[in-house]
């Protein structure tokens, strides 16, 4: 076989670990509106966080879609590795993702059995933003492999570790939710919003705290790259806790915009640094990029197409969001 | 007894594929159709076409967002249960599998925004666009899937090293020996089961004095599409019968269920095929058929199922029967064409009552036959994932315990029941609340959600003008029919 030219392996890491922050950016808020839902003042309220999200979120989701296709003709042995150890955990995931999606559609529809979509959104985005989070950590954790197989139990990914990684992105998802929600509402819904956000703001702090101490003491690689020497990585950190301190900030100074601006931020260099933590290993802890990767001429065929396709996505996208940009009503439904 | 991983997998994605597949069957045929609609009035000016389009393109919108959804689990179902299999071929499945997604994606940002909610926004001629770029969308989408399964029928264009397998030439593993029959059969199936849904439905509204006008238009135009897509799969059919005839002679055996390799085979119209005892019990046969069907000969030499060994044959009795299903219901289709034809005389078509019925009940026909066909070809393939190469038992997740296999599979059950009760629900609310109400007149923001069922103004429940409209117009139907 002719030796490629150019290893495509980085570009793909790349589409894939944007298409990740894509969905866990966009889903997360719209996820995290739902976890909130119990809680609004009113029904009003609850009608505003539907139609804040209303334009946008199946949109959100299809970046999902295209991460687990995208993964399987990429980086195959995450797909059939992850999908086999996190088998219970992507039932729940997908399980509460399609009850959420449907109460949505319905629950605009409905009249008197309104209360009954309104639990089932909740519950749905909750459940799927714990698996979520739980699978965090089972990566985090790593996976235990032979011969290019997941070799572990069905419950290896439930562990005291996970459930504080499921917890951690449920405030997350929660937080994200808050603060677009103060950038999208006004009056008492956004005082509700300003008021619940740091108390999320301080959940998240402790359970990142809490995950940032424990990972190097249970993997001594993690340990190994973070306190092996001086290194510019310490950057991603300090970075996320500056966008920590804007959220709390900004909110105090009623803000409109910049706390959601600044918990995007705060995700992304969480994110950075997760992957700073564990690269190269994508199946930790034994497998790499490059073990993970299938053919050359593979990662080409489908690369041509995206390359078509990606821009034209994002300027969609970027599009809706500028065309349902401001401040939603109450009473002025977009359904 | 033991779980058996393996088995309940199986029952697993043959029920979640199954649930899944329902739904694209149905909106493929209907994005052309809506096409075809918006075609005519952008040709004729005439407000009925855009008040049918608008009405039928509120149930293309329900139907195509519950594919959706649960199209989100099936791009998993690989990878949970089949890990063996997802990363063995990933290097062919995986790219045709994204192009599909890819695809669908470009299809939703670009062109289903403007179907859905542009009418009123962009030039007509653009609207018509769109409508006919989305029809062709859904068959670019379906041209992916079925190059991917015909593949694992007719495997070609692949080299397995350490036993992996790697792409060749992309351009013989994708247009693979079966993909053309298979997906011109899945086209004209995607048309019937459009057609046969919209001449049941304007026949339903026809029964109940509804919108008579419009809906006889509806029924009329359907018709003719059914003359001539009916009779064409059953040619398009047999084009693909003899293609796996010549790929998967022992699946033809199945479907036949002819054990032996004889000449003269008969073509069985009933039979209990007994895999124990590798014979047919309650034979009624027509002599010599099937060899003259499969061979164009009489006395032509038909490859039995004791070509290959007794445990790679395929479950026989279900294939042999689902077999019968479908071509049952394929001459049934034929029929009621034919039929709909020689009612055109005195117009009487708009109002037997006993035809108007019978439409009704084929609309459900066409996703029987489907399934029936689907899983004859699938089972036919049984025991292999790739044909002859690999099988399930190696694709299979080792990992995957019979409980938790039995969990999921339960659980799926549940989620799905639930789900679809609600969608097939709020379906027949659209259909109960019809053509006639629907005013776009508040669309004018042009701030609209570009999500499929948004598209969808019918209320959860029902509200009092509505029930009475449609009670009403039963009562009078239960009157007139007590008249005669």
């Amino acid at each position: 076989m002719v030796e490629p030219v150019f290893d495509l392996v980085y570009i793909w890491a790349g589409i894939i670990a944007f298409g990740v922050i894509m969905y866990v950016l966009m889903d997360g808020f719209d996820l995290g509106l739902g976890m909130l839902f119990p809680f609004a003042p009113d029904e009003d309220a609850r009608d505003v966080m539907m139609n804040s999200i209303a334009p946008v979120w199946d949109g959100n989701e299809t970046w999902l879609i295209l991460g687990g296709t995208g993964l399987l003709a990429a980086f195959p042995l995450v797909y059939a590795v992850f999908l086999p150890a996190l088998y219970i955990g992507v039932f729940l995931l997908l399980a509460g993702l399609i009850f959420r999606g449907v109460a949505f559609e319905f629950r605009f529809k409905a009249k008197s059995s309104r209360y009954l979509w309104n639990w089932s959104f909740t519950i749905g985005s909750t459940v799927a933003a714990f698996a979520q989070g739980a699978v965090v950590g089972a990566y985090i954790e790593g996976f235990e492999t032979q011969n290019m197989q997941y070799v572990g139990g069905a419950f290896d990914w439930l562990t005291p570790f996970t459930v504080l990684t499921g917890l951690g992105l449920v405030a997350g998802y929660a937080l994200l939710g808050a603060t677009w929600l103060i950038m999208k509402s006004e009056g008492y819904i956004q005082a509700w919003a300003y008021k619940i956000t740091p108390w999320l703001l301080l959940a998240v702090l402790v359970v990142f705290a809490l995950i940032s101490v424990w990972t190097p003491i249970i993997d001594p690689f993690v340990a190994d790259r973070w306190f092996g020497g001086v290194s510019l990585i310490w950057i991603l950190p300090i970075l996320a806790l500056l966008c920590a301190y804007r959220i709390f900030s900004s909110v105090r100074q009623k803000r409109n915009g910049t706390p959601f601006l600044a918990t995007m931020g705060m995700f992304i260099f969480t994110y950075l640094g997760l992957l700073a933590s564990k690269f190269p290993y994508v199946v930790p802890p034994s497998y790499t990029l490059w073990d993970a990767s299938s053919a050359h001429e593979s990662q080409l065929f489908l690369l041509i197409g995206l390359l078509f396709v990606i821009p034209f996505v994002l300027a969609y996208t970027a599009w809706t969001y500028w065309v349902f940009r401001g401040k939603v009503k109450a009473g002025e439904g977009y359904h | 007894m033991e779980l058996d991983p393996l088995l309940l997998s199986r029952i697993q994605f043959a029920f979640v594929v199954s649930f899944h597949a329902i739904f694209p069957v149905f909106t493929i045929g209907l994005a052309s159709y809506i096409a075809c609609l918006e075609g005519l009035y952008y040709k004729t000016g005439n407000k009925d076409w855009e008040r049918l389009s608008k009405f039928w393109i509120q149930v293309f919108a329900v139907v195509f967002g519950m594919g959706v959804v649960s199209g989100i689990v099936m791009a998993f179902q690989f990878g949970t249960n089949w890990s063996n299999f997802a990363y063995t071929a990933a290097n062919f499945l995986g790219p045709v599998l994204s192009y599909e997604v890819v695809t669908a994606f470009f299809l939703e940002a670009a062109f289903l925004g403007v179907l859905l909610f542009g009418r009123d926004k962009v030039p007509q001629g653009i609207h018509f666009f769109a409508a006919c770029m989305v029809a062709l969308g859904t068959f670019i989408s379906s041209f992916w899937i079925l190059s991917a399964n015909s593949w694992m029928h007719t495997p070609a264009g692949v080299e397995v090293r350490d036993g992996l397998y790697y792409v060749a030439s992309w351009s013989e593993a994708i247009f693979n020996a079966s993909l053309w029959p298979r997906f011109f059969h899945m086209a004209l199936a995607s048309f019937l089961t459009g057609g046969f849904v919209v001449a049941g439905v304007s026949a339903w509204y026809l029964l109940r004095k509804r919108d008579v006008e419009l809906h006889g238009k509806a029924l009329s135009m359907t018709l003719w599409l059914l003359l001539f897509i009916a009779p064409a799969q059953v040619v398009v059919g047999d084009l693909h019968g003899l293609n796996t005839f010549e790929n998967q002679p022992t699946k033809v055996a199945a479907m036949e269920g002819n054990w032996e390799t004889s000449s003269g085979v008969p073509l069985l119209l009933f039979a209990i095929p007994d895999q124990e005892n590798q014979t047919n019990h309650f034979e009624i046969a027509v002599p010599k058929l099937a060899s003259f069907i499969l061979t164009h000969d009489w006395d032509g030499e038909v490859p039995g199922l004791n070509e290959v060994p007794v445990d790679e044959q395929p479950p026989v009795a279900i294939v042999f029967w689902a077999f019968r299903i479908m071509i049952a219901i394929g001459i049934a289709m034929v029929a009621v064409a034919v039929t709909g034809l020689f009612m055109r005389r005195g117009q009487r078509y708009l109002t037997a009552p006993w035809f108007l019925n019978t439409l009704r009940l084929m609309a459900v026909t066409p996703f029987i036959a489907v399934l029936a066909g689907w899983f004859v070809t699938e089972l036919g393939r049984a025991p292999w994932l790739i044909y002859e190469q690999f099988s399930h038992a190696d694709g299979l997740t080792p990992s995957l315990t019979g409980g938790m296999a039995l969990f999921t599979l339960i659980g799926y059950i549940l989620v799905y029941a639930m789900i679809f009760s609600a969608g097939l629900y709020y379906l027949m609310r659209v259909l109960r609340t019809g053509a006639e109400q629907h005013d776009y007149g508040y669309d004018k923001s042009g701030k609209r959600p570009k999500r499929p069922l948004s598209v969808a103004d019918a209320d959860w429940e029902e509200d009092d003008e509505t029930r009475s409209k449609w009670n009403t117009t039963a009562q009078d139907l239960a009157d007139e029919q007590g008249a005669r």
